[in-house]
Formats: C-alpha cells, structure tokens, sequence
C-alpha cells in the first residue's frame, strides 16, 4: 500500500507521473512556439471576457459598509477606544498634547529602565543593548519619531496578543473553528501588507488608528498559530494532573494549559512584536509618522545619509525587541530561599522603577536628558550623504555597479523578462501547473491551476506576470548567492554559529530597510528591486542551507567517510540529498519573502502588481485594491503548497520528520 | 481483605479506540478476541474486565507496555470514559456522576502519581503540591501549612522554594508523591511511578513508598511493568494482556499456579521460594500433628530452605506469629517450590 502511493511511478491513470509531466511540458512548448498563429485568446483572455472582479467586491464592501453599517461599528472602535489608547501613549512617549497631558517623559528615563530590563533578560550585554539603543536614538535627534512609531507598537503589539492567543484557544479548542480559520490564516500570511492598508483606512479613518489595525490584523496570524502549536504540545501526564487534582475547566486552561504552553506563547509574543515593528514602519505608506515616514520621505529626495542613520536606529530598534523577547523565551524563573523579603525577590522591579525614577528628577534639572535638540544632536547626515556619494562616485566602484546594471539588465532581467510575458497564458498555467504536480503532487497541481486561472481572469495578467518574474528572477539569483554560502558556513561550527546568528539578526529588520543599499547602489530601476529582493531572500535561503547541513545525523557522514568518500562525494551524495528538504523550507520562504519584497519596491517604482497597488491607497478603489491582492497572494499560496508538500514528502521518505 | 465493600469494583469494563466505539460495542458479537476487533477498526484498550479492590488493599497491574494497564487505572479516576460496564467506586456508579461531582469526587477521594511525573514547570515544589488544595479553594496559609508537612514527609525539607527543572528525577517524583497525597485521599493511583528512575533511586523509592504506605494505609492501584516491584509491593497482582486481565491473585497463587500460558511464561524466570509463603504449602491438619519445630507462617520458602533441607520429616508444622499452628506443610513440596520439580 505505503510503497505504491510513495513511488512515484505507478499511479491509476497508467500514465506515469514524469509522463504526465512531460506531456503538460510538451503541450506548454508547442503552444508557446505557436503564439505567432495561435488565435488571440489564446494567447491573452479577451478583455471582455475578464469579469469585472473589482466591481463586484466594491459592491459587495458597499453593502457591508453602507448596508450593515458595519463601518459604523469600526469606526466607533478606532474613534473611541483605540484613538483613546493611541493618544496616551502617544502622549507619555511623544508628548502629543492629549489626556493625561504628562509626557513626553525624558528619554534618559525610558533607557535607563530598558536597560534594567535588559539586564534581568541578559545581564550586562543586553543591559547595553537597549540602554544603548535609546540613548543613539535620542542623541541623533530621532527620538520624536521613533517615539511615533513605538506609540503605536505599544498598543497594537498587545492588542494583537490578545486576540491572538483568545483566537489561538478557540482554534485549539473548536477543531471546527481551526479548520475555518486555516485557509483564511493562509491567505492572511500571504496577502500583500498594502492590501492591509487600504481596507484598514476605509473601516478605521486614516491616520494613527489604520495603521495600528493594520498593524494588528498582520501580526495576529503567528501568535493564533503559536499558541495552537503550544497548547497541542502540553504533556498528557500534565493534562492529567490537573485534572485528577480537581480542576474545572477554566482553572484547567488558565492554570496548566497556558503556563505550560508559556515557552511557545512568548515565542507568538516574539513574532508579534517584530511583524508588528516591521509594519508601522510601513504604514508610513498612508501617511503615519514615525521613523517610516521619515525614512519614505529621505530616500524619495535620496539624502543617504539621514535615511542610513533611520535604517540603523530602525535596525537596532529591531534588534533590541529581538532580542529582549528571545531572552524572556528562555527565562526561567529561579527560586529564592525561604523568607527572602520581598524587595529582593521584587529586586529588578525594585531597580527598574528607581532607575526611572532617578533619571525622571534628574531629567528635569538636566535639559540635555530631557530632550535631545536639533542642535545638539549628533545627526551626521550631511556628512555620511558626501560619505557614500563620494564612495559611489569613485571610478572603480561605478564602474562596478555600472557593469552589474548593464549586465543584469540587458542580459539577464530584459530577456527573461520578455520571454515570460511572451508566453501565451494557457501555455504559462500548463507549465506552473506541470511544476506543481511533480513536486507537490495533485493537491497542489489542482490548486495551482484554480489560482493561476483566477489571475488570468483578474485582468491582471501581464502584471502578475512582471511580478513573477521579478520574484523567480531574484530567488535564483540569490540561490547562487546563499547555498554556496550556507554550505561554505556549515563545514565549521564556528562559522556556523556566525552566519546562523548573522541571518537571525538580518530576519528581523524590518523590509523597508533592504530598500536603502539598493537604491544607495543602483539607483532607482528594476535592477535595485531585484537587488533588494536578493538581499532579503538570501537570508533564509543561507540559514535553511546551513541548517539543513547541520541537521545531516552524525552516523551518515560518519559512514560516508568510513566508505572513504572525499568531501565532494559525501556533499553531493551524502549530505545535500539529505539536506534538500530543509532546503526546501528555506527556498518556500524565500519565495515567500520575495513576493512580499516586491511588492514593497513598488516603491522603487515597478510596472507589476505592487505598483497598481501602491496606486489604490491614493484613493478608495477597494474592490481593485483587494482584487490585486489576491493575485499575490494566490501565485504566492502555489509556490507555498507546493514546495511545502514536497518538503514533508521528502522528509518522511528519508525518515527525518 | 476484609468483608466490607470493595472500594473499586468494576465490572465488564470495556474501553474501545475508533471512530463509533458505543455502537460497535453494542453491536459486537461475544468472544471476539483481539486480533479481531482491531481488524474491524476497533482497539480494545480494555478488553471485559472485572476486578475489585477491597479497603487498604494494593492491587499491582503489570504487563508489558500496550497491554492496557495504564488505560485501566485511567478508566477508574474516569480520566477515560469507558465504553461498557460499570466501575463504582465507594458504591458509587462514576460513569454517571455530573462533573460537579466528579471533580468533587477527585478532589477528595483520590491522588495520582504518573510515570514521568506531570509536574507544572511554572510553580516551585510548594506551589505544585498545594496545587489540588489551591483548585478546591483552601485559603493561602492553610493550604501552605499541609503542603510544608507533606514536603517534610517526602523528605523534600529545604527545597520548597526550587522549580522542577532545578530537581532531580527521584525528587521530581516526590514531588508528585507529594502533591497526590496533599488532599489526604483514600484511593491511590501510582502509574509506573518508579519506571523512569534509575535502578538505585527506584529501589530506595519504592522503600520511602513501603514507608508511607505502612504509615498511612491508603486503598492503593499500582501499575508496574516490572515483575520484581510488582512482588515486593502487592498483596494482590493483576497481570494484563491485550487489554484484558489474565489472572488477579495474590503473587503466592501466581507462581503456585498461573491461569493461563501467558501468565506461566511470564513468571516462568522467577524464583518461586522467594515469592512463596509458608502459609500458602500449609495444609489444613489432618489428625496428628508432627512432632519438633515449626515454620513461620509468614516466612517464604527461601527463608526456611536451611531448615528445610537439614528436616528429615515429610510434614512440617506451620504456625503464625502468635505461635498458634495453622497447618501442616509437606515438605516434599515445598522443596519442590525450592529447588523445581525433579524429573
């Protein structure tokens, strides 16, 4: 039984799969060979064969919004409690002038008790890290707008949590509900963020309050996922304690479940803060201020060195919030002896309200620890803009990117570009389609070919296309980049160790920041879209390779080498085939991520969906907006299953899962 | 062990695994071994049985791991729902209480000790044992107060204040010993308590067990897979297999005279003269009683074997600690318990 279904050989149709392939393939080429006389819709869906998709939706929201008054209801949330909510923290952390009318509170006061806090999580090293963060932060005169954007992130990311995990128990509880919610999580973690936004500004007015539910609604999926996973992993025996010692039912969930699920509900906290992070920056796109905004309106008039100082103070912002959640993750309490007093016991909280304290009165005689001044601060802008201009200007170096450019323009992305568009649409979906089913089996292959036919008759072909090609253009690119990397790195442990923690770090800077080398070398063109999206997809391409390597069992290599193979015998024969499958995990999230960049360079200025995007949050196309977001979304969820599935196949085949 | 009411009683207690168990029960034709019932689909955890424990009584489960054992004592704290039969426990019918009672029922009557311990890694070991206190609503100092005494029971003085993970295997376990005994209950459950402890730290569990067993005398259900403990600890053994109880006697009668092959095979290894008493050989005196010296009632076969071999009489008089003669033990028997049966 097991043996039929796995090969991959025999199947009921008597055709066998590669067969199958091949024929698909066949049929694409000829197709594609013949557009010249192929009939038109053929080639590309007659205009007035394309259902008018936006239209529809906008009418659908139309009921919604002016039929159920639905709107009514979110807009009351965002005017009354979450406005309520923005405002005072914007209020205590930027001093905007609303209830309670206290702030701004001194920064030396908010470093000072982050660098508490730091010390209990980490010791003396984080303890730096974050006093150390807010302290640059404020002495290159960003505290305001960091301060922006941190007002929102303090109460979205808790918002976001709590949803998350009630959500979380519900889908672990209700098998029902987490069938329910699967695919719609899965659309939600693929759905462009711009398609977030657009929705968010028409149900919670612009400003603050979209970009905070935007932010929200982004960063629930993890945590329901996270908490799920966490509560399925609580030990029976656990679970059987609690009951044989009485416990009802809601003393069951508070008391066991969710203390025992505590490691994977801190990791949810983790992924929340930083998509969180990672989106109110870019909800500078609907004109929230902050860092974000900063950053958009600096790299739009290119001073380099003002948008380097934001992306670093972005940069060790992420890396602080990072960090600082990973240290609670792995925080384990520790006893104190009997009839220790309180104030030692309580001995960080104690350190952290004194230490703000102390640096709160002193602030107040200390103008420079109150608020750092345009004069005073240390922003070097102008001269780190001359910095990298001239370093851009030298010969050498222009020369170089000037190359790239050409090279990668003329010979690589143009060509490849054009031979993508040039395929008819059938023959496109025969081939995606094709690609599906040989790695992913039927599942995938029948959902590909729903979702692709879906694009094609969105309208939005050609676009759709533009961003495929930019997505497969830059993952195979950075391919040549990150395997050999990865592989290089997973010979020693040391450097293992070194890129492991170099890719981990790179993952949690916000995207907008991989814009900034990008156009610092390439200007604004296609090559600087694909040169951001490579960045970011070579991190975890590099990661899942080192990983994948590493996770090769000791007694295979052990074996390759009592076999006496050479180094490139057991990598090609021994260790790569074992590490393809994790491999995989790192290739689907690159994807992943490249759809996400791009979409995000639209910035840049792209001909694909991203652009068309960018353009509906001028306006209120809802419907168009939505439309355009799915097509991402569904090219995104083929590559997502496909590559997934075959992974796990794999990984069973081999008996590593 | 005494007239009065058995504290556990089940009967024709079925416990199936599938998608419709109830109707496939209801529906089952008698006899089916099974092999058969997992081929319809069905895995019979616990497989028709009955058993009773009576007040102050150790029943020791043992079988191999799969065997259902621990799937039983589940279905007596109705940690499991059982698909047929009844289990009462204190003359109670447990399959029909509403959960109100049931939790009641747990968070008076009955502790558990389980395998791998299921303590809560968030609380420090004071926090784990007052736990069931803290869930039926004990105040803060009162609660404090019994959980400190049952930490000085287990000999956990001076550790109240550590979280699990700071502990080690044999302690975690007291810990758990601790926490089931904190509400005083009168039924015992210990699910392989000792399995996952190194052999030294096992055996000196299983005396501080002996211990508090002595001192407090509580009805006791405990699974084992592990023959030697099960002799040790029980007055009477349940030897389970594929979900069914094989044979339920005192360790004596099992070795004497196992009920099935499975159960032969399983005892085959074990020494029987340090298993069998005195007391069991005796038979009921028959007119004269032999002349000399006695054997302890309470003595096995291995204790008296100096004794035994050096007699020249075929009947030895058997008397209880009192002295008083219970019987007559022939002698050629039990050295036949001692050295096996000549061929």
């Amino acid at each position: 039984m097991a043996d039929v279904t796995a090969s991959p050989v025999a199947s009921e149709t008597g055709l066998s799969k590669i067969r199958i392939v091949q024929i698909m393939l066949a049929i694409a080429v000829i197709l594609t060979a013949a557009r010249p006389i192929l009939p038109d819709f053929l080639v590309r869906l007659p205009e007035e064969w394309i259902p008018p998709l936006a239209v529809w939706a906008d009418a659908f929201f139309n009921f919604i919004i002016d039929d159920l008054k639905l709107a009514v209801l979110t807009r009351w949330f965002a005017e009354g409690p979450l406005e309520f909510m923005l405002d005072t923290t914007a209020n205590l952390l930027e001093g905007k002038r609303r209830w309670p009318f206290l702030g701004p509170i001194p920064w030396a006061a908010i470093a000072a008790f982050a660098a508490v806090i730091g010390y209990y999580l980490g010791g003396w090293k984080m303890a730096l890290l974050a006093g150390g963060t807010f302290v640059w932060t404020a002495m290159i005169g960003q505290w305001k707008i960091a301060m922006q954007t941190m007002s929102v992130l303090v109460v979205a990311a808790p918002i976001a949590f709590a949803v998350g995990l009630g959500l979380g128990i519900a889908a672990w509880k209700w098998a029902r509900f987490d069938r329910a919610i699967k695919p719609i999580l899965a659309v939600l973690q693929t759905l462009p963020f711009f398609t977030y936004l657009l929705p968010a500004v028409i149900f919670f007015k612009v400003g603050p309050t979209a970009g905070a539910v935007a932010t929200i609604v982004y960063a629930i999926p993890p945590m329901i996922l996270m908490t799920t996973l966490g509560l399925k992993k609580v030990s029976p025996e656990v679970v059987e304690a609690g009951k044989m010692c009485g416990c009802t039912k809601f003393q069951m969930l508070t008391r066991v479940y969710i203390p025992s699920a505590r490691t994977e509900i801190l990791v949810g906290v983790n992924q929340v803060i930083m998509l969180c992070l990672a989106m109110v920056v870019l909800t500078a796109f609907i004109g929230m201020p902050g860092l974000g905004a900063k950053l958009l309106a600096m790299m739009g008039s290119f001073k380099l060195g003002r948008s380097f100082e934001i992306g670093v103070t972005i940069v060790l912002l992420a890396i602080t919030l990072d960090q600082m959640s990973k240290a609670w993750v792995v925080k384990q309490p520790e006893h104190f002896e009997r009839d220790t007093p309180w104030y030692i016991r309580r001995k960080y909280t104690v350190m952290a309200i004194g230490a703000f304290v102390a640096f709160f009165l002193i602030a107040q005689a200390v103008d420079i620890l109150d608020t750092v001044g345009r004069k005073q601060a240390w922003s070097k802008g102008k001269e780190i803009d001359g910095l990298i201009k001239g370093f851009l200007n030298i010969d050498f170096v222009q020369a170089i990117t000037n190359w790239l450019r050409w090279f990668l323009n003329v010979w690589v992305l143009i060509p490849f570009r054009n031979a993508l568009l040039y395929i008819p649409t059938p023959a496109f979906i025969l081939g995606i389609v094709a690609f599906c089913y040989y790695l992913g089996g039927k599942r995938p292959a029948i959902f590909g070919a729903i979702f692709f036919t879906f694009v094609a008759f969105t309208g939005w072909w050609d676009r759709s296309v533009i961003t495929l090609y930019a997505v497969i253009s830059a993952v195979i690119l950075s391919m040549f980049i990150g395997i050999p990397l990865g592989i290089a790195a997973s010979r020693s442990d040391k450097w293992s160790r070194r890129i492991l923690l170099a890719c981990d770090t790179a993952q949690t800077f916000p995207s907008f920041i991989y814009l900034i080398p990008a156009i610092m070398l390439f200007g604004v063109n296609d090559v600087a879209v694909v040169f951001s999206i490579i960045i970011f997809t070579t991190v975890p391409l590099t990661r899942y390779t080192i990983e994948g390597m590493r996770t090769v069992p000791a007694e295979m290599t052990e074996a390759a080498d009592m076999s006496g193979a050479t180094r490139k015998q057991k990598l090609w024969s021994v260790q790569l085939p074992l590490a393809l499958p994790t491999m995989g995990v790192g290739f689907n999230q690159a994807i992943m991520f490249a759809f996400f960049m791009v979409i995000i360079a639209a910035f840049i200025g792209t001909q694909d969906l991203g652009q068309e995007l960018q353009k509906t949050l001028a306006g209120t196309e809802l419907g168009k907006n939505i439309v355009l977001g799915m097509n991402v979304s569904l090219m995104a969820l083929t590559f997502d299953m496909t590559i997934m599935a075959w992974s796990e196949a794999r990984k069973k085949a081999l008996g590593l899962a | 062990m005494s007239d009065e009411a058995p504290v556990i009683s089940c009967k024709n207690v079925w416990k199936l695994f599938g998608p419709e168990p109830e109707k496939y029960l209801a529906s089952m034709e008698p006899g089916r071994s099974f092999d058969d019932i997992r081929a319809d689909g069905y895995i019979a955890g616990v497989k028709d049985v009955s058993v009773e424990v009576g007040r102050g009584e150790m029943l020791v489960i043992m079988g191999l791991s799969g065997s259902g054992k621990s799937t039983l004592v589940r279905c007596f704290s109705r940690l499991h729902e059982i698909t047929g039969g009844t289990i009462s426990v204190e003359g109670q019918d447990i399959m029909s209480l509403p959960e109100k009672d049931l939790i009641e029922l747990r968070r008076s009557k009955m502790g558990m000790v389980f395998q791998s311990f299921g303590l809560l890694p968030h609380r420090t070991v004071l926090e784990n044992i007052a736990f069931p206190l803290e869930m039926r609503g004990q105040d803060k100092h009162e609660r404090r107060e019994r959980a400190l005494e049952v930490c000085k029971l287990v000999g956990l003085e001076g550790r109240e204040e550590y979280f699990p993970r700071e502990l080690s295997g044999g302690q975690q376990q007291r810990v758990g010993i601790a926490r089931s005994l904190a509400i005083e209950p009168d039924i015992w459950f210990l699910d392989e308590p000792f399995s996952a402890l190194d052999p030294l730290i096992r055996r000196e569990m299983q005396d501080e067990f002996l211990r508090l067993q002595e001192m407090l005398g509580k009805t006791i259900v405990f699974i084992t897979h592990d023959f030697d403990e099960a002799l040790r600890l029980a007055d009477r053994i349940a030897i389970m297999k594929d979900g069914a109880v094989e044979q339920c006697d005192t360790p004596d009668q099992i070795v004497l005279n196992p009920a099935t092959p499975y159960v032969k095979k399983f005892t085959e290894e074990i020494e029987k003269s340090r298993v069998v008493h005195a007391r069991v050989l005796a038979n009921p005196i028959n007119g004269s009683v032999p002349e000399g010296p006695t054997v302890r009632a309470g003595h096995t076969i291995l204790q008296l074997a100096r004794q035994l071999v050096n007699d020249d009489r075929d009947e030895v008089p058997v008397a209880d600690k009192n002295d008083k003669l219970i019987g007559v033990m022939n002698r050629q028997e039990a050295l036949d318990v001692l050295l096996g049966k000549g061929n």
